[in-house]
């Protein structure tokens, strides 16, 4: 059971993920693309997967009963080799609907002191 | 897309229907967008395991399907940068079997337009069914 008391409740990332180029060339590839400077618009996911899932599971989520429902980018700027990029991310909404729960986090993605990224990821768990 | 005289001329009006792309999407993909985009969920690769889990085969990342629709939405803007939103729902499963290249259509069509920026609506169909919803994408025009 997730605790519905979470809500609110946020974490930053202990370490920084340094983007690199290869890693913004493989996504790109992989949905075939070839503009591969800016990372795609959806690339940040690989980076905030991590630390929403620790605070989720800090929170009590069973993944096992978990689907993704929704989910929200919005790009101040794409990101580019060499930043390093620090998630802070809070648990935004909390509701029991019909027997599911649905949690929606945030995740800010600095670099530095510069907001590049926010993200919003929302997941049901079945009932 | 028109090129004239070198700079790109896109049409930017309220209820103007972007073409359509088809993406293939086969296993290859689902492993190669796997290791790219660290999610290594087995229902994503492993047969048996998605069965296990009530899918009828193989299912594709949403987020591989949201991925595609950025770079779809990308290549109107004609540059990521410009991209400064999307968000999309995920209503259906695309379901991908073995030794089969599934086709994955997108289109999206103007819904909003101001002097800064367009707000398109994106729909994307694998065999007829709509797998987005609420797709919505903002494109900068400055």
């Amino acid at each position: 059971m997730f605790n519905p008391d979470a809500v609110g409740k946020s974490r930053k990332s202990s370490t920084t993920f340094k983007v690199t180029q290869e890693s913004i060339s493989n996504f790109a590839h992989a949905i075939g693309e070839s503009e591969v400077i800016n990372s795609p618009v959806t690339y940040s996911i690989m980076i905030s997967l991590g630390p929403s899932q620790t605070l989720l599971e800090e929170n009590g989520l069973d993944w096992t009963r978990v689907v993704h429902g929704d989910q929200k980018f919005q790009n101040n700027r794409p990101l580019h080799a060499g930043d390093e990029v620090t998630c802070t991310s809070t648990i935004e909404s909390y509701r029991a609907v019909a027997g599911n729960e649905i949690v929606t986090v945030r995740t800010d993605l600095h670099c530095s002191a510069e907001l590049a990224q926010v993200q919003w990821t929302t997941l049901v768990v079945r009932g | 897309m028109d090129y004239i005289g070198g700079a790109r001329m896109r049409v930017v009006e309220l209820g103007y229907q972007i073409p359509a792309e088809t993406y293939k999407i086969n296993r290859a993909t689902l492993v190669e967008y796997a290791n790219a985009g660290g999610d290594q969920n087995p229902i994503h690769q492993d047969e048996a395991i998605a069965k296990s889990v009530g899918l009828p085969d193989v299912i594709a990342h949403g987020m591989l399907t949201m991925a595609l629709a950025g770079s779809y939405v990308t290549k109107w803007a004609g540059s990521a940068a410009a991209v400064t939103e999307i968000s999309s729902r995920f209503t259906k499963p695309v379901v991908v079997p073995a030794g089969i290249d599934v086709e994955l259509t997108i289109s999206a069509v103007i819904d909003e337009v101001s002097a800064r920026q367009v707000r398109l609506e994106i729909t994307a169909e694998c065999a007829g069914v709509k797998v987005l919803g609420m797709a919505k994408a903002t494109v900068s025009l400055l």
